[in-house]
């Protein structure tokens, strides 16, 4: 690493609607050196680098490439700069080769010559030891592969800065070191790379500094080699905020839903959900924390019926027979059929709890419609319940007859917790419930919950803020890579704990 | 997305003269008076080109054009080519209400149409005509479902695209009617005509295409209250707006698609049952006449509403024999009547996205600056 600053920022700033991403950011950027960015779900990580790489620009605040002021409107821009970003989602023509996909887009006033353009693809692919056919189609390579080709499109156009967003998230433990490895070549190199990851160890195994983000801010930036995983959990989670929501004692917890050894593989053969094992109660809200994407939607998907299990026991305890049903491989209607009353709300609102374009009183219906022999539809109970939900849970709105994608995310929001709890349930799901919420919007959530859980139900709370677990359920489990950390109580358990077992134990590898 | 790049870029480069915006709500009296805003201005560029091109009257041309749907004689013709196209728009709707997009319409129809021909062609004199019709009905209702159902089984099972497979169905069934020909007529003239399928249905009360109209009729009520207040119809919209939606409420996607394209090949084959038994009591493989692909038109511009779709079948229908009818009357190419229907389609299909976005005029920056504290940028944080 030498001394000389190949990128800088200067009090960026980059506000969405309400939403502040990013607030007052400094940050600096060595010429050949690796910078970990490290931060939250939300702590705003990638809207900061988004901007370094021209797909926003900031509100307030100067870039600086080299100490000149550097104005980045575009992607193109961006390449002018010599940066380019690795995305987390790969933008390739699948039909295309290698080479093809690299090449496509520049306009550099050459004839196109895909000889030329495939040893050159040659030359950097055994400069830095990449493992790659230039003649490869993208719909025959694996996902590192792809990424592969992604970061050779970047270093094509002479990008002396290059960002990851999140690349060990789709490759496997050995992917992962392949990848350092042709990392720190680059760095021998001389070129800078900022790489976002939300794993501690590899944090301290690949970078040479750490930049640690909360809530948009940028908290500090510390030499790997002066810190370690306690210390950085710690800056990255913050200090316990105390939010105030009321927790009653549980009452009378019986077991209500036990998972047991539940495993799970995608369509990749990624595996998604490894040995899960856990038992919600009646009358308790059980918090499940975890980095996004280590199998909460497919946990829960899996209890609602519609994800598939390799193996493993959903066992259901009715309270009205005592009797034990198994809900494995049962479609949603079966699940129903059998008297268990389970409740859902996803977390893409939107896309699966509710119908956009449907008004608010149709949305009522989604749960409750098949009731009755009648072939016709029946909209006066679901009138009656949406104006219900409208004036118990202050939903804005012009009318009950409005679509439900024009209200605000809060509404929507409340539109589907009040239809899951009308139904009233004995096992109420929520993923992310309170995400992109206001204040007040999510207090509202959490009193439902509560209420909830005083009924009797065996509420399953998934959430990313820490605060918020801690203080509303009873007991947290934590998961990592589809794995369970640890199982905690959250009257005793300390944010530092919990932000470790998420980004620590069995993580990855 | 426009709009925030020119904020940004504003000390840099000069504003943009206009920029859009999506309307949030519309009112029933703004949409009205842009479509009529939108139609005045399709018959101005009409005349316009008219009097540009053949140095005709524009006026005579318009009157030319009413006369050919409703002149003298003709009303009845018109409303029995309503009722066929408004029978096909409405098989391929529920389909299109679920994002199945059924263009084998056409194909659908024909099967029908052949399976009554058959019908007819074998048992007209061997049984009284009640019999008959209602075993032409059931054998056209029958072909049309299964031509229907066939691309949607394997679109429930295998996910393949439907808008080849019921493309290409078309063409089969198109075939079948050749052989059937080949086979049906010795004379080689290409039409099975009345000579070989007998009457087929009867007139109602003596009025000819009565029989073919009321059915129509009584169909779009039916279909508009399946669709809108059936639990079929509610599962249909489901599936349509998201299927992620309709598995998460366990609804089986698979049976609703079947069902759903059973129900609009059934249509078809109504509405080829009406045509050869109710009109042409003749097959050949024109006699669809290319409605299948226009009924996908007339369902669009519905807004996939059977109650609309009446009135724009009835636009749609209106210029068609409009412009046939210039075409003898002013002795012009029939190429023309085609320029003058493009010309008003056109138009009419434009004017939807007015309806949908708004067109903001930067006359000074003083206005601009007022917009913009108005519009927030609608991008999300997707950190």
């Amino acid at each position: 690493m030498s001394n000389t600053i190949a990128l800088q920022l200067k009090g960026i700033s980059k506000s969405f609607g309400s939403i502040r991403a990013n607030r007052n950011v400094d940050l600096e950027l060595f010429h050949g050196e690796i910078l970990a960015m490290l931060g939250e779900n939300g702590s705003g990580k990638t809207t900061l680098m988004n901007m370094i790489a021209g797909i926003y620009y900031p509100d307030e605040g100067q870039i600086f490439v080299d100490g000149e002021e550097a104005v980045i409107r575009s992607p193109k821009d961006a390449f002018g700069y010599k940066i380019g970003m690795i995305h987390q989602h790969f933008k390739l023509v699948d039909l295309f080769s290698a080479t093809e996909n690299i090449v496509l887009g520049i306009e550099d006033g050459e004839p196109y010559r895909l000889a030329d353009a495939e040893k050159r693809v040659r030359e950097i692919t055994e400069k830095y030891g990449f493992e790659m056919d230039p003649r490869k189609k993208i719909y025959n390579m694996s996902v590192s592969e792809k990424q592969t080709v992604e970061i050779l499109k970047v270093l094509y156009r002479n990008a002396d800065i290059l960002i990851l967003d999140e690349p060990t998230a789709v490759l496997t433990p050995q992917e992962t070191q392949k990848l350092f490895a042709v990392l720190r070549r680059m760095r021998a190199d001389g070129k800078s790379i900022i790489i976002i990851t939300h794993k501690l160890h590899e944090v301290m195994a690949i970078s040479d500094r750490v930049a640690v983000m909360r809530r948009g801010e940028h908290i500090a930036t510390v030499e790997t080699a002066e810190t370690n995983e306690t210390e950085l959990t710690e800056m990255m989670v913050g200090k316990k905020i105390s939010l105030n929501i009321d927790r009653d004692e549980p009452q009378g917890s019986i077991d209500r839903l036990e998972i047991r050894h539940v495993c799970c593989v995608s369509a990749e053969g990624v595996r998604l959900l490894d040995d899960i094992n856990f038992t919600a109660r009646a009358g308790e809200i059980l918090g499940i924390a975890g980095i996004a994407g280590s199998g909460q939607r497919e946990l829960l998907e899996a209890i609602a019926g519609l994800q598939q299990l390799e193996s493993g026991e959903i066992l259901y305890r009715n309270p009205k027979t005592e009797e034990t049903e198994e809900l494995r491989d049962k479609t949603p209607q079966q699940i129903r059929d059998l008297g268990v009353r389970l409740s859902f709300v996803p977390e893409d609102r939107l896309g699966m709890g509710l119908v956009g374009n449907m008004d608010i009183i149709d949305n009522m219906m989604l749960r409750s419609y098949r009731h009755g022999r009648s072939l016709f539809l029946d909209r006066k109970k679901p009138h009656e319940l949406a104006d219900q939900i409208i004036a118990s849970l202050e939903v804005v709105t012009p009318s009950a007859q409005t679509p439900v994608r024009r209200l605000s995310g809060g509404n929507v929001q409340k539109v589907l917790v009040g239809r899951e709890i009308a139904s009233s349930p004995t096992v109420l799901m929520a993923a992310y419930p309170v995400r992109g919420l206001d204040i007040n919007s999510s207090y509202m959530i959490y009193r439902l919950l509560n209420e909830q859980k005083r009924n009797g139900v065996a509420v399953i709370y998934v959430g990313e803020d820490l605060d918020v677990l801690l203080e509303l359920c009873d007991r947290i489990l934590v998961i990592c890579g589809g794995k369970v950390s640890g199982l905690l109580d959250a009257r005793t358990a300390t944010k530092e704990q919990v932000g470790l077992m998420m980004t620590k134990v069995g993580g990855g590898d | 997305m426009e709009q925030t790049r020119s904020v940004r870029t504003e000390k840099k480069r000069s504003e943009p003269l206009f920029h859009i915006t999506k309307r949030s709500t519309v009112t029933l009296a703004q949409a009205i008076l842009i479509r009529a805003i939108a139609i005045l201005a399709a018959l101005l560029l009409c005349a316009l080109v008219t009097v540009v091109l053949t140095g005709d009257n524009p006026i005579s041309v318009f009157i030319t054009v009413y006369k050919g749907a409703f002149g003298t004689g003709r009303t009845l013709v018109t409303i029995h080519d309503i009722a066929i196209l408004l029978c096909v728009s409405l098989a391929v709707t529920p389909a299109f209400r679920m994002r199945f997009w059924n263009i084998g319409a056409e194909g659908q129809t024909l099967i029908g149409g052949l399976a009554t021909a058959l019908v007819m062609f074998f048992l007209h004199d061997t049984m009284p005509t009640l019999p008959l019709v209602l075993l032409m009905l059931a054998a056209g209702i029958a072909a049309g479902m299964l031509w229907g159902v066939i691309p949607a089984f394997f679109k429930a099972h295998w996910n393949t695209n439907e808008t080849l497979f019921t493309l290409m169905m078309n063409y089969v069934a198109i075939q079948l009617i050749e052989y059937f020909l080949k086979i049906g007529d010795k004379s080689g003239s290409n039409v099975v005509g009345p000579a070989l399928l007998g009457e087929g249905i009867p007139n109602l009360f003596g009025v000819q295409y009565l029989f073919n109209i009321l059915v129509v009729a009584l169909l779009t009520v039916v279909l508009y209250v399946y669709l809108n207040y059936s639990k079929h119809g509610y599962e249909i919209q489901v599936v349509g707006e998201s299927e992620n939606t309709a598995r998460y409420i366990g609804i089986d996607v698979k049976k609703v698609i079947i069902r759903t394209m059973l129900l609009s090949g059934a249509i078809c084959g109504l509405a080829g049952f009406l045509i050869v038994g109710g009109a042409s009591h003749s097959i050949n493989a024109s006699i669809v006449g290319g409605r299948g692909f226009t009924a996908i038109m007339v369902s669009w511009l519905g807004k996939f509403n059977p109650i609309t779709m009446i009135l724009t079948t009835l636009l749609l229908v209106f210029l068609g024999r409009g412009a046939d009818e210039i075409s003898t009357q002013f002795g012009l190419n029939s190429s023309f009547s085609n320029i003058l229907t493009g010309i008003i389609l056109f138009f009419i299909i434009g004017c939807e996205f007015f309806i949908r976005y708004q067109v903001h005029f930067n006359h000074s920056r003083r206005k601009d600056e007022r917009t913009k504290a108005k519009e927030t940028p609608n991008t999300t944080e997707d950190a």
